[in-house]
């Protein structure tokens, strides 16, 4: 890998935000209307505090770090249609470029994006609704970071999809995430879902993660066996995504599609 | 003798039942510009596709500087460029981010002094601060031969480099490639369905047709092989052949 291509690669990106208004408004306008919204609901879910307790620090902290994965995962696939619409993929790959060399500045990316989405998020948290996402505590970092490698995999496996069946594919960029949601158990105990689904979302590292969560904000015990699973899942599956990104792209090079996956 | 930089031999491209390019062998010598002749559909951009490492080959082998493109795609794409009126640049970044973003990705020290030049040569000055989306189709063209011509590449491939310019701007593209030819002495390929072009640019000519090789030489061997004074001629004789 060479790091001249990767800084490259993001440095295009960070040009187009110099002056796009609405890829600004995908990092303050909908994260903070998101936040406006479940800060109402929560609000209104404290009247029942009593029989839910502890639901402003579940959703609010469950919300912020959501968009952590969701973000995450766009940071990729929104780079790679970024290509697309500019009818740069070509160019890129006629280039030095390794398929690797692109996913690393597209997760770099991603990590961008993540953090300039979280500050608006936190701070608007904190201002609108007094509510500190740091009352997790240091759990937060590994938190994080396995929600971020989640969102890496789940836009791993978005662009390679697109790649291999044209734009057509791309409003999977958006919705391919929402799959998960309902066995990331992002809002709701994992207990919750049917008995067959509860196996599938054991599968699922985010849902290791927002379990955590609700261990650490409960104080009931340290949730060290679910980052153990989360990290060990996220490892996993971000190299099979990576395999799969790579044979995807020679597929493409094979049949022709690569040049022609903007038609 | 020059020596041969690219050396095709018995390229062939399947998509399925479709054959897109049949058994194509060519060389292209340093210094040389080889253009490459043919209807639509006859394979030209295809191959164009393959040597750049966008499309593998069903078979054949492509090799580049004695290095074959399957196993050294990394040095020898550092080493040539291509410029097609079919690909853009990214339209929300300005002229000059763009030839940024091309210097750094091909590793180029001093990038500032690479822009100025190539500016310079392309007469670009007016339009170096413009945002891509605003330029015309004149300007565009021309950026696309700046990224082309910007990582100093020792083979240039160029699909109609010359499609939507002006003939004042298409004459002084088509004399800068002969000057960049001449003192950096790079190898072409040169795609046109400007036949005067073709005939002015090219040291040699390759026909294809259906995906092969009909006819090549120079311009006037394949004019006086078909009985032609003029190489429209021999297209549309070659093209309406059955």
């Amino acid at each position: 890998m060479k790091l001249h291509r990767i800084v490259a690669l993001i440095t295009r990106h960070l040009y187009l935000y110099r002056r796009s208004l609405p890829r600004m408004m995908e990092i303050f306008y909908w994260p903070f209307l998101d936040l406006v919204v479940w800060g109402f609901i929560t609000i209104y879910l404290m009247r029942f505090q009593g029989q839910l307790p502890g639901v402003v620090t579940f959703f609010l902290g469950a919300l912020i770090l959501w968009d952590v994965l969701f973000r995450a995962q766009q940071g990729i696939t929104i780079s790679f249609l970024e290509e697309i619409w500019a009818r740069n993929l070509m160019n890129l790959f006629a280039s030095p470029l390794k398929p690797s060399e692109f996913l690393a500045a597209t997760m770099a990316l991603s990590v961008f994006k993540v953090t300039a989405v979280s500050i608006v998020m936190v701070v608007a948290a904190l201002v609108f609704y007094s509510y500190n996402l740091f009352l997790i505590g240091l759990w937060l970092i590994p938190f994080v970071l396995n929600l971020i490698v989640a969102g890496w995999t789940i836009g791993v496996l978005t662009t390679s999809l697109i790649m291999r069946f044209g734009q057509e594919a791309e409003v999977l960029a958006w919705g391919m995430v929402f799959l998960f949601q309902p066995i990331s158990c992002v809002f709701y105990p994992i207990e919750v879902l049917p008995r067959w689904l509860q196996a599938v979302a054991w599968a699922n590292p985010a849902a290791h993660v927002f379990e955590g969560m609700r261990l650490v904000l409960n104080q009931a015990a340290l949730p060290l066996m679910h980052l153990a699973w989360a990290t060990g899942l996220n490892l996993l599956y971000l190299a099979l995504m990576v395999g799969w990104f790579h044979h995807t792209f020679s597929i493409c090079k094979e049949r022709g599609l690569l040049v022609r996956v903007g038609e | 003798m020059p020596t041969s930089i690219v050396e095709v031999r018995n390229l062939t491209k399947r998509f399925g039942e479709f054959t897109a390019v049949d058994g194509v062998s060519f060389e292209i010598r340093q210094g040389e510009i080889l253009g490459l002749l043919g209807p639509n559909g006859a394979g030209k951009t295809t191959t164009i596709q393959m040597l750049l490492g966008l499309i593998t080959p069903t078979a054949g082998s492509i090799r580049m500087f004695g290095l074959d493109l399957a196993t050294h795609r990394e040095t020898i794409l550092g080493q040539i460029n291509f410029s097609s009126t079919y690909i853009s640049m990214p339209y929300s970044l300005t002229v000059e981010e763009n030839l940024w973003v091309v210097a750094k990705l091909y590793g180029l020290t001093n990038i500032p002094r690479h822009i100025d030049e190539v500016v310079k040569k392309l007469e670009m000055e007016e339009f170096r601060s413009k945002v891509t989306r605003k330029l015309s189709s004149g300007q565009m063209t021309r950026l696309t031969l700046a990224k082309a011509i910007l990582t100093e590449p020792k083979v240039l491939f160029l699909d109609e480099p010359t499609a939507s310019l002006d003939p004042d701007i298409a004459h002084k593209t088509r004399h800068l490639l002969k000057e960049v030819r001449r003192s950096a002495g790079l190898s072409m390929l040169y795609t046109s369905h400007n036949m005067r072009e073709m005939e002015e640019m090219s040291d040699r000519i390759i026909f294809l047709q259906r995906g092969k090789i009909v006819t090549q030489g120079t311009a006037q061997e394949i004019m006086a092989r078909f009985g032609q004074s003029d190489l429209e001629d021999v297209f549309l004789k070659i093209a309406r052949e059955k």
